[in-house]
């Protein structure tokens, strides 16, 4: 466990514990979405502060890994063609697609560049006209602005060399996914922060009334998150379900309305298969009609046989917080980072690699 | 990864028009061009919010100072430090 002087605000973070500590009489399943939160709470030792009445389970929102191998298949196939270049963020390089990773490709021979920004994507196209560069475009909501904006700015300025792989999914639709399983074991969950920087509290209140489930909008720093499951264990237990707010200084309940608008202009909202946990009904954005000379699919006509995923890999119980990664026979032994199974031990915000890194617990298995 | 960084407006660097505006923006020193076509109301000297190279948000100077030592603290930032650099490869 971390000394608390090591917290931004050590106080805070000792008066939300001990008020945990007082208001929970029962057991209680919390899930974080966010990805960005799993590495947080388990790099901050978090976890090991909490009432035993509260499990914290590890949500998909990660979106290195729930892109599916078949589009990691499509990305690579995409790197191999003769005169492509195919660029990423840096973190989607060593997941596995059925047959190599990128990072494989791009040893073999393929141009394949990590990039901090799909604007720089269009850039490069802009400086290399005879070859075709092609963004790989994965990521929740928080994402889809810059990778929409990023075609908006290529049709702006005629660059036809551009085009984008969009693997873009979407947190509303996957909690619906995961309160309607059968095996659903979330009481509450904590939404993803800068996810709602952009789309803002609308689209949570009908899941909340639906599922009777509190939703609190969270940050990412240790106080953030102690704040963040206080409200929604102070919900619990007051038996409340209401959409809450703790990240009020990067979150307005109308989100960013240019972002949202430029999202609109180029995605249309499609159906999206997700690793782990199978197909989801309208959880993922496409590139629309309007923009298709952009849609890389579409462009080089990709025809690939569909992936199945490697069963060794129980990613899907552990994003649906059925599991915890230790209990995967593979955690650490046939799976690590440098030789992962799956997707969740590759990216630093997959539950598997956080555990594998930073738990006291998972050291000891 | 969708974390975002809070850095400060250096200077506009290209207005196309009035929402296609890109800025200088500084993170803890690291320079970076970022596009500001989502704060339209963003100017010099204020802090941003950044992800993957777009402003998402204004936020307060005093929280995107603190917000910026707590991630670097974490080494979060490194990801401005990408390995390819469009510069070097092309």
């Amino acid at each position: 466990m971390k000394f608390l002087s090591e917290y931004r605000d050590p106080e805070l973070v000792k008066e939300y514990i001990q008020e945990l500590h007082r208001i929970t009489t029962k057991n209680w399943t919390l899930m974080e979405i966010c990805g960005g939160q799993t590495h947080s709470l388990v790099k901050n030792g978090i976890l090991d502060m909490l009432p035993e009445k509260i499990t914290m389970v590890h949500g998909p929102g990660c979106p290195v890994c729930v892109t599916s191998v078949s589009v990691i298949d499509e990305a690579v196939w995409l790197a191999e063609q003769p005169n492509h270049i195919l660029c990423s963020f840096g973190d989607m390089l060593r997941v596995p697609g059925s047959k190599k990773s990128l990072l494989e490709a791009k040893a073999a021979g393929a141009d394949v560049r990590i990039l901090y920004s799909p604007l720089e994507a269009v850039e490069l196209a802009k400086q290399n006209p005879t070859k075709e560069v092609i963004f790989f475009a994965v990521g929740f909501e928080t994402t889809a602005p810059a990778n929409a904006l990023s075609v908006v700015h290529a049709a702006q300025q005629s660059i036809l060399n551009y085009s984008i792989l969009a693997s873009h999914v979407l947190v509303p639709p996957a909690m619906e996914a995961i309160l309607s399983d059968e095996a659903n074991i979330i009481d509450a969950f904590l939404a993803a922060g800068h996810v709602c920087t952009i789309m803002g509290l609308e689209e949570y209140y009908p899941v909340a009334a639906k599922y009777k489930i509190p939703i609190v909008v969270t940050g990412f720093e240790p106080v953030d998150l102690l704040q963040g499951i206080l409200m929604a264990v102070n919900q619990l237990e007051k038996e409340e379900y209401k959409v809450e707010n703790q990240y009020s200084r990067a979150v307005l309940r109308e989100g960013n309305k240019m972002a949202k608008d430029t999202i609109q202009k180029v995605f249309s909202i499609s159906d999206r298969i997700w690793r782990g946990i199978g197909s989801i009904p309208q959880s993922g954005f496409e590139v629309n009609e309007r923009y298709k000379l952009y849609n890389a699919r579409l462009k080089f006509h990709i025809d690939i046989p569909f992936a199945e995923e490697n069963k060794e890999c129980i990613s899907g119980d552990i994003m649906k917080g059925l599991k915890k990664p230790k209990q995967c026979p593979n955690f650490g032994s046939k799976c690590k980072p440098e030789h992962p199974l799956g997707a969740p031990m590759v990216s630093s915000e997959g539950a598997c690699a956080a555990y594998y890194h930073y738990s006291s617990d998972a050291i000891a298995q | 990864m969708c974390l975002a960084i809070p850095g400060k407006i250096i200077a506009i660097t290209e207005q196309l028009d009035e929402t296609f505006r890109k800025g200088k923006v500084s993170f803890g020193g690291i320079l970076k061009e970022v596009s500001l076509y989502m704060v339209p109301e963003a100017k010099v000297g204020d802090y941003v919010l950044v992800h993957v190279g777009v402003a998402i948000n204004i936020v307060d100077e005093e929280e995107a100072k603190l917000t910026f030592s707590y991630l670097k603290s974490m080494g979060e930032v490194e990801e401005l430090d990408t390995q390819d650099s469009i510069k070097n490869n092309s």
